[in-house]
């Protein structure tokens, strides 16, 4: 290890620096250890971020991500919005699909019309129902055809909405809008995503996939930015296991390790892998959902508050985690985009204060420690879903109340909590795109939430549903505030912490950062010889 | 002896079926869904994910569809490897755990026979206890100890070999996860062969041969090995069949490529047609490999014979 601090710091010595960035140009292999295997590259049928992460590589969209995953201009290098909020007027760079034929507006009506097509079974699809017709397309109730996109000539695309949406260009640079090769799909059927068919319009193009060894991918010199791109090809291994990364990070097989690291391994890690080991913020919300239907013990939303006052995050957040984690008095991240605040109450009392308080309530409830409550609490199979929910269960003892700890495999857990059959159940939500919306329509009227839990607010769904086509920034914010407050007031649910993204990504990588969507364009990263 | 080996393969008919009715059923009676994730998927997209792969459909009516298609050796789609079909992925898998454990067998007979052998002829002295002491070890401590140790010492800390990865199967590559694979095996091998070696040395033919005055190397060579095999051939049948078709554990850890994590993973992500797949082909290497076994057996057993 002496060694490795030595080299580190050598690296860091300015001429060391100045020598690494001039032969960063060259262009070089980044070994990658992606989270797992692939089950596709359609990117309008990929589902997790370890292939999101190599179809934005390969196909680059009208809206694409800066290094810092804000966005940016990607084949649209303009665009209008009508004063209603309602019409989207794209302007389409000159680019070329990776066979030198032209990518046209076309290109982009063909993709939309085919993501809400019902067979190819988009997983993001409701996202996209701002589209004028797009529901009854999805559904089966109108033709692809009806679609409210229209090319107006080769370099003009026109998308009209049948209502604002504050968060459609988002959904416009994840993977499954990108527009796809028309001239390619309409002749090879569903095998145009083999290496040496595939067509593509991003920095990169599918080299070769070898299923559960690697998936290789080279630089698109017909990229509209091609010079600015300075790998020559990037491996991806799908790595799962947390511990065989880190690993392979450690003997410099990889240069970036996504599969994060284990939390046992955590502190071992900070101490030895310095710079290596990157954390950042994400936009995903770490809970517990309540059942709060009627008849269920959860119903009474005096016990409800009595939980979540009793439960000390910090103990959670920094003492079982201990990974940079923040504990959360709330249900919207603090990094996601679009300006949410408020808090529970009580969340900067003492907790003194606190657990008079949580007692009183449950007096009031008629439980005590005479009468105890009795509740079932389930987390699906995860080292730290269980220290955590020991922990929680542990801390409602204080209150009289006996925990009942239900662990089972991640399919019979969300198959539980989507049939409603839980009280209290560990929940993560990770945000499809950056906005509050993402989450706040989980627990409005026909959000998946509010099946799950039973939570049901008039007041709130009609906030959340105002915020959505509030066109003023500021307005929406506070529309998004006001909503959130009902959801913490009512204690719908108990808040443990924000998420953050570990990853282990080498000193000699550039061009990389964290962000809150966890996304690493690949055609700005550079390795340093 | 052709007869038989029909008779034999047209019982395994039956057999399969079963096994496909039965594990059909069972993996639908099983709680959760393919779609069952994180977030609730909102009802038109469901719709169009179940209608995609007919789950919209009765139960019956898939099974007979199913069936229909595996008549035609078509296993079907997998849900989560959706570019892949259930054929593709066996026969892009196969290959590396038939490998993998082809070394490892081997591996583990030649190590594993000749120490039982030996800790048969020393019994009860020194040897046998430290050969049979870490045959118990090797049988006690898991694959998942096994192997993130190797890997640890041999890769990260020596930096002998590489820590994972497959490589297109090169050789350092395959050293740790056959190692990893095979010391279970190796201990099984021992203790069987001992125990059976044992038994064999104590009974009347060889008490026999001895008296006639054969030397004592001429004894074990000749007449009591060859008995002696029989409970570790009956034992290799269905240990092969486990072994060639991967191991979750070896695979995850070492990074390679072959079908033993589809077994767990096909089941846990409720991959119906997948865990399927794996179970109709495991199945049917496990009626092979029993014949195989049993065939060899006459070879070894004279007094075993397959004629009609």
């Amino acid at each position: 290890m002496a060694l490795y601090r030595q080299a580190r710091r050598l690296l860091l010595s300015p001429a060391v620096l100045v020598l690494a960035i001039s032969s960063a140009a060259q262009g070089a292999t980044l070994e990658i250890g992606n989270g797992a295997e692939p089950g596709t590259l359609d990117p309008q049928k990929v589902n997790g971020n370890w292939e999101t992460r190599i179809t934005r590589a390969l196909f680059d969209r009208l809206i694409d991500y800066a290094a810092d995953g804000s966005l940016v201009p990607g084949l649209a290098k303009s665009w209008q919005i009508s004063d209603d909020g309602r019409t989207y007027t794209f302007k389409l760079r000159v680019a070329k699909w990776s066979d030198g034929e032209p990518i046209t507006a076309g290109d982009a009506v063909f993709a939309l019309r085919r993501l809400l097509t019902p067979t190819t079974a988009n997983h993001n699809a409701t996202l996209y129902y701002a589209i004028r017709n797009a529901r009854k397309v999805n559904t089966g109730q109108a033709d692809p055809s009806t679609l409210g996109v229209e090319a107006i000539d080769d370099r003009t695309l026109v998308i009209h909405l049948s209502e604002p949406t504050a968060y459609f260009l988002q959904a416009l640079a994840m993977s499954e809008a990108a527009p796809l090769p028309q001239h390619a799909l309409k002749t090879q059927g569903d095998d145009w995503t083999e290496p040496g068919r595939m067509l593509s319009s991003g920095a990169f193009i599918l080299e070769e996939w070898l299923p559960q060894e690697r998936i290789r991918v080279a630089k698109n010199p017909r990229f509209y930015a091609a010079k600015d791109v300075a790998l020559d090809d990037a491996v991806f291994y799908p790595i799962e296991d947390a511990g065989s990364a880190l690993n392979r990070f450690r003997t410099d097989a990889l240069d970036i390790a996504y599969s994060s690291v284990p939390s046992s391994r955590f502190s071992w890690a900070e101490d030895n892998l310095g710079d290596a080991l990157q954390v950042g913020p994400l936009v995903a919300q770490y809970f517990y959902m309540f059942n709060v239907r009627e008849g269920q013990p959860l119903a009474a939303k005096r016990i409800r508050e009595a939980l979540n006052l009793v439960v000390r995050r910090d103990v959670i957040s920094q003492q079982i985690l201990g990974m940079g984690q923040n504990s959360s008095y709330w249900y919207v991240p603090r990094t996601t985009a679009g300006g949410t605040r408020g808090a529970m109450v009580f969340a900067d009392w003492p907790m003194d204060k606190r657990l008079v308080r949580a007692k009183q309530l449950m007096k009031e409830a008629g439980y005590g420690p005479e009468r105890p409550l009795e509740l079932t609490l389930r987390y699906n199979t995860l080292e730290d879903h269980k220290k955590i929910a020991v922990a929680v269960a542990a801390m409602w003892r204080e209150l009289g109340v006996n925990v009942e700890l239900i662990n089972s495999e991640a399919a019979v857990h969300y198959s539980s909590i989507n049939q409603g059959q839980f009280q209290v159940a560990r929940y993560g939500m990770m945000a499809t795109v950056n906005d509050p919306y993402d989450f706040l329509n989980a627990y409005a009227a026909g959000g998946s939430a509010r099946k799950s839990s039973g939570y049901q607010n008039d007041r709130y769904d009609a906030l959340v549903e105002q915020s959505t086509k509030e066109l003023d920034e500021d307005k929406r914010a506070d529309l998004m505030t006001q909503a959130q407050q009902h959801l913490l007031d009512d204690y719908a649910l108990l808040p443990l912490y924000d998420y953050v993204s570990v990853h282990l990504v080498s000193p000699r990588i550039g061009g990389w950062q964290t962000t809150p969507m966890d996304v690493h364009p690949l055609r700005y990263i550079t390795i340093e010889e | 002896m052709l007869s038989y080996i029909l008779k034999r393969l047209l019982m395994a008919i039956p057999t399969l079926l079963i096994v496909i009715t039965i594990s059909f059923f069972l993996m639908r009676i099983a709680p959760g869904g393919p779609f069952d994730g994180e977030r609730q998927l909102p009802p038109e997209i469901e719709a169009n994910l179940m209608a995609a792969y007919h789950l919209d459909e009765p139960l019956p009516m898939q099974y007979l569809r199913y069936m229909g298609n595996l008549l035609q050796g078509d296993f079907g789609p997998s849900f989560k490897y959706k570019d892949f079909s259930v054929t593709d992925l066996i026969a892009q898998g196969f290959p590396v755990s038939l490998e993998l454990g082809f070394w490892a067998i081997l591996l583990a007979l030649m190590i594993g026979l000749p120490l039982g052998v030996i800790a048969a002829l020393k019994r009860n002295t020194a040897v046998d206890y430290a050969v049979m002491g870490t045959a118990l070890a090797g049988i006690a401590v898991p694959n998942f100890v096994i192997a993130p140790l190797l890997a640890l010492v041999f890769g990260v800390t020596l930096a002998w070999l590489p820590v994972g990865g497959w490589n297109g199967g090169a050789w350092q590559n395959m050293v740790l996860p056959v190692i990893a694979l095979s010391i279970q095996q190796i201990a099984y091998i021992a203790r069987m062969m001992r125990a059976s070696m044992i038994e064999v040395l104590g009974s009347h033919f060889i008490r026999t041969a001895r008296a006639k005055g054969l030397s004592e190397s001429k004894v074990i060579l000749r007449h009591a090995l060859q008995p002696a095999l029989l409970p570790v051939l009956s034992y290799l049948g269905p240990a092969i069949a486990g072994i060639i078709t991967g191991s979750v554990v070896i695979e995850q850890i070492f990074g390679i490529p072959g079908i033993g994590r589809y077994f767990v993973q096909a089941a846990l992500n409720r991959d119906y047609t997948l865990v399927m797949g794996t179970v109709v082909f495991y199945g049917a290497l496990i009626v092979l490999l029993n014949l195989i076994v049993d065939l060899l057996y006459s070879v070894l057993d004279p007094q075993i014979r397959y004629d009609d």
